[in-house]
């Protein structure tokens, strides 16, 4: 059994008067451990599939069983809970808490898991040291480079051990340089078992991925499994 | 999530702008110091006011004789004697609610000590005026019933007067005096009193047996009492009803006709107090109304700044609720961080009232009486408006949908 599994997934927008289509009848398996691009040009329907498989937003026709269980009429706070066990998030801005160590950051899934203190700071300092800031636990993200920042956030998305991260154009505000560096990341960590669903609009970074999918007017118009290139920093 | 963590959350978030935090809490501190400092200063006034009530006596009534009317112009009270010895015998005898009376007569006069002298008030009276007016000695013994059957030639001195005639620290018990030429034999000092609600200064004047009084000082008319009468009520409760009782049988023993005036008047003292206090409490709880609205205010700019947090962090919480907040942590952790806020508002307000009142207090030498009910009211209506009004900015915060917060820039 497939870990995602859209069935023909509609989403329709009311924008005023007008109704737009954002999504019309995307059909997707994604197994455990996959590495997923999902590409195509803005207005494609690409965030809209993000934020359906990521349980921000729900369905208006079809159904999407994540890991076996139908997902697509659970209400907020259920879906809250789903977010917060089986998913972990990185952004193309990072959003990290200014002022805050990387710690406190990396612990913010884990304080709504309701997890006690001494675990939570035992596994963000473990998630941190994963990405390779073992050294930096209490730099605040005004301390950190670019890059580092987007490490502390996929310290994040990691520390409630997920099934599957979910990113989204997460090289977006870093070079190229960087953008490897965090490309091998989520390679190591799709080696590990991790699902890796990435949205990006460069052909760069699909490479790094090993299936790419292509997204136009709400529809899936490619699909291809590809041998990735090995992301060397 | 526990309450405790949703209570470091918000503490936390708190604490990243603590400038922010600190200005937003300044209407609630400035709201709560207000209450306090002012509720003090009032409960103090009202102190001071009852202090010098109690001064003056307890459950006192004055009977006064009547007026005089001479060619169409009519004298005040007091103008024409009217009432008798026997008035005073039947007060002390028949009216129930009377614990004791005296008769009071007054005269100005010069007293001369060793070698100084002092112009001050003499008055003739029985051993019950101290008990009706509440007066201790400090020094010696007061005179008693069988030095006023005897017409002792004895005498206490108001503290005033000794300051007067011999300092602050002398003890002129044992000594004499002179009133009118005539020695007198100081057997005491009555105690420091300090001053009427009107400013007069108790302590300025002497005692004398009324007898005496009437023997060497003020000789007067035979029968009639050339002063006023001093009764106290048998408690605070009694004292309206011996006001009428002492007026029934006045007017029955002056023969007074129903629907003429009275040819005497009786002063309610206990009533005088009352109606200060009541000028007090009004004042009191004026200042405290006003008070209270600088909390509401202070409340309202807690909401404002609540409201605009709610904006500035909105990608903070479409982030919390991406990794895993539901709408009721994000509810509760808004809800927390107001009423931190003002709860902490409240306790900082609470010192600087507590301060700003005993400055004023020392600065202003005016009494002040800290009210813990009050304090505990200000924490609790701080925190109440910290609720109330954090409630909507935090509904706002918990509404919000994940996925536009997570754009919002």
């Amino acid at each position: 059994m497939a870990l995602i599994e859209l069935d023909r997934v509609h989403k329709v927008y009311q924008m005023g008067d007008v109704q737009v289509q954002a999504l019309a009848g995307v059909s997707i398996s994604v197994e455990k451990g996959e590495f997923v691009a999902v590409m195509g040009s803005s207005g494609s329907g690409k965030s809209t599939l993000m934020n359906i498989v990521g349980c921000l937003d729900r369905p208006s026709k079809g159904r999407y069983l994540l890991s076996g269980r139908d997902v697509s009429r659970l209400d907020r706070d259920a879906l809250a809970e789903i977010r917060n066990r089986t998913l972990g998030f990185v952004f193309q801005n990072f959003n990290l808490l200014t002022r805050t160590s990387a710690v406190e950051n990396v612990e913010l899934p884990l304080l709504y898991a309701g997890i006690g203190t001494r675990e939570r700071v035992a596994r963000a300092t473990k998630a941190l040291e994963r990405v390779g800031l073992g050294a930096r636990l209490d730099h605040h993200p005004s301390q950190l480079s670019g890059g580092q920042q987007q490490r502390v956030a996929i310290a994040r998305a990691l520390v409630s051990n997920p099934q599957v991260i979910l990113a989204d154009e997460p090289t977006g505000n870093l070079d190229s340089k960087t953008s490897i560096e965090v490309m091998a990341l989520f390679q190591e960590l799709g080696k590990t078992g991790i699902t890796v669903v990435l949205v990006t609009h460069e052909p760069d970074i699909a490479q790094y991925a090993n299936r790419v999918i292509t997204m136009k007017d709400g529809l899936v118009r490619s699909d291809q499994t590809q041998s990735p290139v090995e992301a060397r920093a | 999530m526990s309450v405790w963590q949703t209570i470091r959350v918000a503490m936390r978030a708190l604490m990243r702008n603590k400038t922010r935090s600190f200005l937003t809490t300044l209407g609630m501190i400035i709201g709560v110091a207000a209450v306090i400092a002012m509720v003090a200063v009032g409960e103090g006034a009202k102190q001071k006011v009852e202090d010098s009530f109690a001064a003056m006596g307890s459950n006192m009534l004055i009977v006064m004789p009547g007026t005089t009317t001479s060619g169409g112009a009519q004298g005040g009270f007091g103008s024409m004697p009217t009432l008798t010895w026997d008035d005073l015998r039947s007060i002390q005898t028949e009216v129930p609610t009377v614990k004791a009376a005296t008769a009071v007569l007054r005269s100005t006069s010069q007293v001369i000590g060793e070698d100084q002298n002092w112009t001050t008030q003499v008055t003739g009276t029985g051993p019950e005026y101290f008990d009706i007016r509440n007066w201790p000695v400090s020094r010696g013994i007061l005179f008693t019933q069988s030095d006023v059957d005897a017409g002792s030639k004895l005498v206490v001195l108001g503290q005033t007067v000794v300051d007067k005639l011999w300092g602050p620290s002398a003890d002129p018990v044992g000594q004499s005096v002179r009133i009118r030429n005539i020695p007198f034999q100081v057997i005491g000092v009555a105690a420091k009193k300090g001053q009427s609600p009107m400013g007069q200064d108790y302590d300025d004047g002497v005692f004398i047996p009324v007898s005496t009084f009437r023997a060497k000082i003020q000789g007067g008319l035979k029968n009639y009492i050339n002063g006023a009468i001093m009764v106290s009520a048998t408690s605070a409760d009694a004292t309206s009803r011996a006001e009428s009782q002492i007026s029934n049988l006045l007017r029955d023993r002056h023969h007074v006709q129903a629907g003429t005036d009275d040819d005497f008047s009786i002063r309610n003292l206990t009533e005088m107090a009352s109606a200060q206090q009541e000028g007090t409490k009004t004042f009191t709880t004026l200042l405290a109304v006003v008070a209270f609205v600088s909390l509401v205010v202070g409340g309202i700019g807690i909401m404002n700044i609540m409201l605009v947090s709610v904006t500035e962090r909105t990608r903070e919480i479409g982030l919390r609720m991406a990794v895993g907040a539901k709408p009721s942590n994000v509810l509760v952790q808004f809800v927390v961080e107001a009423l931190a806020l003002a709860v902490n508002g409240g306790l900082i307000g609470i010192a600087v009232g507590l301060i700003g009142a005993f400055v004023f207090a020392a600065k202003a030498h005016w009494p002040i009486l800290v009210r813990v009910d009050i304090i505990l009211l200000s924490v609790g209506v701080s925190g109440l408006t910290g609720l109330i009004f954090g409630i909507y900015p935090a509904y706002k915060a918990s509404r919000l949908d994940p996925i536009d917060a997570l754009r919002y820039e």
